[in-house]
């Protein structure tokens, strides 16, 4: 009896409390959907209305170019000849920010619509990340080779935590390194430092990449069957030959999504490529001096206090945004595939 | 006639040494030599950080990490001098406003995708919160700077500021109109780090063995009690272990933090005034740093920032793998 009475108003409280702590990690999970909602929202709303046909096709344009033609008098208030000592006294600034002349007086360079585009950009950012990824590479995927087919001895545990280390560096330390290295370095043939390049942003980018290539080729090779490797042993061939002929590609789409993930990580960075690749507003194709990359953009053109220039900071956030979540959503699909065949 | 057979047999063996691991050497080399190229990336950064902030330690010393002064530009009145504190101190808070307010939610959203959620829906939010988790930081920024900013300087830094002016002084500010400071930096770092934390709490509690939940649902616990009592703690170290990852990340991300943290090297007198965190100064001043010992103190920083996110890494990384092997604490029996 006294066990039933004294366990019945307990097991109110018990149920009460459940219903509770379940409603509040439910209200949690929303509290946190909410701005991260908002965020891909905005991102995706706002950029994706920036985007056009020019923003794809041209490079950055001033708000505002005032042409020695203006000064001179191509301008409505041009009635008055040119005068050198004052050159600016013909220009009319709403003509200059495209103001159609029935627009009403008052616009100005902070309601001028966007202009031009962010091709400098995506060359930039295609260029840089793919040299990074071409040097990265070899020293990921052979990396990963050492751990997964020599997986027990010291220098692959050490080889595991540099891994771990490198990943969780802040990417702005990365940045510092690859400036001291590269871009502080001084040129022997000048005297002079090396100073800001595509090569010294993509070495930067390097570091990033290393670790995460290196750590899922490691994966996908240890889910290569070990029967497989013994069957290519058993046929006479040496570790090497059945470990480039046989194992690498059974693991090979595994890998690929290795390498694709490292590219979205690389393309997404912004710190290191401020202290390395210092960024230009020009189409600029060399890798040895100072370019262009999306990330860049973005932050800077979102510093900027024209809303024109905002406004091609969210269509470069979007293609960033995108260009992310489409490479994983790939990754997923395409690693599903490979489990299921499995 | 024995000899020759034995003589036979070493070179019967030697030819099949020959034949089945010619190059295996040249191959386990090579291989090497790439897995040491990846610890000679950690060594690099490093070396050349110790290296370059030689010149600010043999010039301040440990009091470099006592010291706010921060002033590159050398006057008259006053000369060059360079400490860490307005630095370590907006890093610090920052970082800790992030993790008092997205710690509690990323575990709750943790357990939530692994005990509570719909079977249909697990895949997909799971899979959500790993995309988040990856979209670059610099797009945080962007939505920081241009959406939240403006509404929270309005309707909640400025009525804030305006009703604690004489209670709490490090909530209010004269300077709060300009929409950025160590509280609102804090937030969108909450924000970014969520999906981290979400994501590692969400893996370590999967792990966690059925015979953990069958045991106490065969005692009659309730849904809540299973998870509280049976899953939590046996996957409590992994679940600080995702927390202090998340932390890793706040300490050490740039890109938000300078966007919206004013870059101003001072030791702030209150959340809503623009201060700097150790990342958003190396990221502002670097590039344009005025003089030798200025770089020095900057790759310094750099260098502290460095070890502390790789301890913090290494204790993490112990904890999750600690979880992977199975019980800790209390409840190993």
């Amino acid at each position: 009896m006294s066990l039933k009475s004294s366990q019945m108003p307990n097991y109110q409280r018990r149920k009460v409390t459940d219903a509770i702590m379940r409603g509040l990690v439910l209200f949690a999970t929303a509290c946190a959907i909410v701005p991260l909602v908002l965020i891909v929202g905005y991102v995706v709303v706002v950029g994706g209305s920036a985007l056009n046909w020019e923003f794809f096709t041209d490079v950055y344009q001033p708000p505002m170019t005032v042409t020695t033609m203006d000064m001179i008098g191509a301008a409505p208030t041009g009635d008055a000849p040119f005068d050198p000592n004052d050159p600016f006294a013909n220009l009319d600034p709403e003509a200059l920010i495209g103001a159609e002349a029935g627009d009403e007086k008052g616009a100005n360079i902070l309601e001028a619509p966007a202009r031009g585009g962010v091709f400098h950009a995506i060359v930039g950012t295609l260029l840089v990340t793919s040299l990074a990824v071409l040097i990265a590479m070899p020293i990921g995927i052979l990396a990963g080779v050492f751990l997964s087919e020599f997986p027990d001895n010291s220098v692959a545990i050490v080889v595991r935590f540099a891994c771990d280390v490198l990943s969780g560096a802040p990417s702005i330390i990365v940045g510092v390194t690859a400036y001291i290295l590269v871009v502080n370095a001084t040129n022997p043939n000048t005297g002079q430092p090396y100073g800001f390049s595509g090569i010294a942003g993509a070495i930067a980018l390097t570091f990033l990449m290393v670790p995460t290539i290196t750590r899922t080729t490691e994966e996908v090779l240890k889910l290569v069957p070990e029967a497989t490797r013994e069957a290519a042993l058993a046929m006479g061939a040496t570790t090497w030959y059945s470990t480039f002929t046989v194992v690498i590609p059974t693991a090979l789409s595994g890998i690929v999504t290795g390498v694709m993930l490292a590219f979205a990580r690389g393309a997404g960075e912004t710190a290191p490529l401020i202290l390395t690749v210092l960024g230009s507003n020009v189409l600029v194709t060399g890798l040895l001096q100072p370019i262009a990359a999306l990330p860049l953009v973005t932050y800077r053109y979102t510093e900027s206090p024209f809303p024109s220039e905002n406004t091609l900071a969210w269509g470069s956030a979007f293609v960033l945004m995108m260009l992310v979540l489409l490479v994983n959503i790939l990754v997923r699909i395409a690693t599903r595939n490979r489990l299921r065949t499995h | 006639m024995a000899g020759a057979k034995a003589q036979t047999t070493t070179n019967f063996r030697e030819r099949l040494a020959q034949r089945t691991q010619h190059g295996d050497s040249i191959f386990w080399a090579v291989t090497l030599f790439f897995a040491l190229a990846v610890i000679a990336l950690v060594v690099a950064i490093g070396w050349v950080t110790w290296n370059d902030s030689a010149l600010a330690r043999e010039r301040f010393g440990i009091g470099f990490f006592a010291s706010s002064e921060w002033n590159p530009v050398e006057t008259e009145v006053s000369p060059e001098s360079f400490g860490a504190v307005p630095a370590i101190v907006g890093t610090l808070i920052s970082s800790l406003i992030a993790l008092i307010l997205a710690a509690p939610i990323a575990v709750g959203i943790g357990i939530f995708l692994a005990e509570l959620c719909p079977l249909s829906l697990r895949t997909p939010l799971s899979f959500m919160v790993e995309l988040l988790a990856a979209i670059p930081s610099v797009i945080y920024g962007v939505w920081g700077v241009m959406v939240f900013a403006p509404f929270f300087t309005q309707h909640v830094a400025m009525p804030l500021s305006e009703s604690m002016r004489e209670i709490i002084p490090w909530l209010s500010s004269s300077q709060v109109a300009a929409g950025r400071g160590l509280l609102i930096a804090g937030i969108i770092l909450a924000i970014m780090i969520l999906p981290t934390i979400a994501a590692i709490t969400r893996d370590v509690l999967t792990l966690v063995p059925n015979t953990q939940r069958e045991v106490l649902l065969a005692l009659g616990a309730t849904k809540w009690e299973v998870i509280w009592l049976a899953v939590v703690p046996y996957a409590r170290a992994g679940i600080v272990g995702g927390v202090m990852l998340g932390l890793g990340r706040a300490l050490g991300e740039t890109m938000a933090a300078t966007m919206l943290v004013g870059n101003r090297p001072q030791v702030p007198g209150s959340l809503l005034e623009p201060a700097t965190t150790a990342a958003a100064l190396i990221a502002s001043e670097l590039i344009n740093a005025q003089s030798l010992l200025h770089e020095s103190a900057l790759v310094l920083i750099a260098l502290t920032l460095f070890v502390i996110t790789l301890l913090l890494n290494l204790i993490a990384r112990l904890l999750i793998w600690f979880v992977n092997r199975g019980p800790v604490g209390s409840v190993r029996a």
